[in-house]
């Protein structure tokens, strides 16, 4: 039934990826076992997270072969939480400002 | 037979590929989604709003860590092992990570092994993976005893530093952890149908009329592979920061 047709890929795509992930982990270990600070550290963070998230998705999840209609569909609503993510930056900022004056230690 | 019969009526026009076949699927009037199982599309759809659940969860988190005057506790210390006298910052949940990867890969060998309609290996991956799952909860388990118990951490407060540190460590890795031994259950669940051969004589399940199939491990590898997901954005989130 042409409606109801499986995923089946090559198994070596699976092993690299998989392969890919533990390096990826590794490395995102060692950012905090390195003791990384500041912008290097976050932009590491930031860098693997995505590329694992990526993968996962990509290649585990099957959305590099699924039609366009379903990737849109799911990819893009969550792009909105970039959104969010501005306006908790926004709020969270804001609120530790106003704890500094009015609690924080300055007269 | 009305299902199929419509999907072959569907699938006779050529589909386009690009953003011409988006438009044209959603315009069709038909079936959005096509050449997608229905399940497959409700899984997807599920994942979606579990999404957005779980983004709530840590972008509260970051506006909460962001907003307080008081020290976050450094999480690279708080998860640090002792090994044989070593001082080993986050070793725990650097080990349950890599588990999670490795149940990740034997799930998306046994959605391959499924489809070869290999009873026998799709059934001991699947095995492996829930018995990785379970692993993953038990350490978990151990994470939040030892943080209890030996370092008195609570949801309203801790020796370490900011108090909402208890609250949200428990709220996520919680939630997350509930995901896991859900998933656990159904592992365990979809393993015996396969070893029974369900999926291979196309019986129908339990409480439902429809077919089964061994895309029905695929469908339960997106959740699985979801829970993974969202384990490596709290784990650079959580605790990475």
């Amino acid at each position: 039934m042409a409606s109801t047709e499986g995923q089946q890929h090559p198994l070596g795509i699976y092993f690299q990826i998989w392969i890919l992930l533990f390096v990826l982990s590794a490395a995102s270990y060692m950012v905090d076992y390195l003791a990384f600070q500041g912008y290097l550290r976050w932009f590491l963070i930031i860098v693997f997270m995505m590329l694992k998230a990526g993968l996962i998705v990509s290649v585990f999840m099957h959305m590099l072969w699924e039609r366009q209609a379903l990737v849109y569909a799911i990819i893009v609503p969550p792009l909105l939480l970039l959104v969010f993510v501005g306006i908790g930056t926004l709020e969270g900022d804001y609120t530790f400002l106003t704890r500094d004056i009015f609690f924080g230690g300055a007269e | 037979m009305t299902q199929s019969a419509q999907a072959t009526m569907a699938e006779t026009a050529p589909l386009l590929d690009g953003t011409p076949g988006v438009i044209a699927d959603w315009s069709s009037d038909q079936r959005a989604f096509k050449k997608t199982p229905w399940g497959k599309a409700m899984m997807w759809i599920f994942l979606l709003s579990d999404t957005f659940i779980f983004s709530c969860f840590l972008i509260g988190y970051g506006t909460v860590r962001m907003s307080t005057t008081i020290p976050w506790p450094n999480p690279s210390e708080v998860f640090a092992l002792n090994v044989g006298g070593v001082h080993v910052p986050l070793l725990l949940i650097a080990i349950m990570t890599f588990v999670l990867i490795t149940s990740s890969g034997t799930m998306a060998l046994a959605v391959n092994f499924g489809y070869r309609k290999d009873k026998m290996t799709t059934f001991w991956l699947l095995l492996a993976t829930a018995v990785l799952g379970a692993t993953f909860v038990g350490m978990q388990a151990f994470e939040w005893t030892k943080l209890i118990v030996d370092e008195g951490v609570r949801p309203w407060g801790n020796p370490m530093g900011a108090p909402q540190f208890g609250a949200i460590f428990f709220m996520v890795t919680g939630f997350h952890g509930t995901h896991v031994s859900i998933g656990v259950l159904f592992l365990a669940i979809m393993a015996v149908k396969v070893i029974r051969g369900k999926m291979d004589r196309e019986e129908p399940g339990f409480m439902t009329g429809r077919k089964q199939d061994y895309g029905m491990v695929e469908i339960m590898g997106l959740y699985w592979h979801f829970v993974d997901l969202v384990w490596v954005f709290i784990f650079a989130v959580f605790y990475l920061w």
